[in-house]
């Protein structure tokens, strides 16, 4: 039962870790889309450690199930929401940032 | 008989996030359940028949493990960018021709393509996918193609179509 806690701790910590990561990159990141990548990509791995963390803390019990159950949910809810901001993004007209060196959406929206 | 398939599902997941084998319970999740269907059946996928076909569980699994890898490499790839000084990112919006076919397949790689390093799919208009690149390595859009979408394109053409 020991090596299950240290388990779960470790898995808790690479999730608090890569929350961080995504946090500076929040803060750092000059525009919008970037800053959506790094909030998807980061917080999303890092809530899903931390959630595999707490199942492991806990085994085969409700709680652990329901921690489980909540990665898949948690998964496509932050990839629909990620796609639906970026998109209400665009279409409200938020430029791209400095350095953007290619943008193909424009054409196809106008036309 | 799509309607049937969303019922034993949605049931299931009632049974999974209570755990609890009562039966009060089951009779709530019953009607629970039969309120999801009633509701939303008619938003359910086409072709349920495909969920007793054996081998796309096969590719599933071997899909997931794939894409766990991907997932990984996307967070330390992303995590390099943030925390280096400098900042080395080029980031535009492009344009990639999709081989594949099916609304539900479609919406797959679309989620699958924002979870993986440094892109995020903006929009799908007719035939092909807009998606913003945080770092844009070429210019030459069969290169890209390849590295955006070509790694999940086979996988999801054998587990979805």
């Amino acid at each position: 039962m020991n090596n299950m806690e240290a388990l779960s701790t470790i898995f808790i910590c690479i999730g608090i870790l890569f929350n961080l990561f995504g946090c500076i990159g929040l803060i750092r990141l000059p525009d919008v889309y970037n800053r959506l990548q790094a909030a998807t990509k980061c917080v999303t791995l890092g809530c899903c450690s931390i959630l595999l963390g707490v199942f492991f803390h806990f085994g085969f019990t409700d709680a652990g199930i329901k921690a489980l159950v909540a990665i898949p949910l948690l998964f496509f809810g932050a990839t629909v929401a990620a796609h639906a901001l970026v998109k209400g993004a665009y279409l409200f007209g938020i430029k791209l940032g400095e350095g953007t060196i290619k943008d193909d959406y424009k054409d196809a929206v106008k036309s | 008989m799509r309607y049937v398939a969303l019922f034993i599902i949605a049931f299931l997941f009632w049974l999974l996030i209570t755990f609890n084998l009562a039966i009060e319970n089951i009779i709530v999740g019953i009607v629970a359940a039969g309120i999801t269907t009633v509701l939303f059946g008619k938003y359910f996928i086409t072709g349920v028949n495909k969920f007793i076909q054996p081998h796309r569980y096969f590719w599933l699994i071997i899909y997931i493990f794939i894409f766990i890898w991907e997932c990984i490499k996307a967070n330390f790839d992303v995590a390099y960018r943030v925390l280096h000084p400098a900042m080395p990112i080029k980031p535009g919006i492009v344009k990639v021709k999709l081989n594949i076919k099916g609304d539900f397949a479609r919406m797959m790689l679309a989620n699958s393509i924002t979870m993986t390093p440094g892109t995020i799919s903006v929009d799908i208009i007719d035939d092909y996918i807009f998606i913003h690149w945080i770092y844009i390595s070429t210019d030459n859009p069969e290169e890209y193609s390849e590295k955006v979408s070509g790694r999940f394109e086979k996988y999801i053409k054998k587990i979805f179509e």
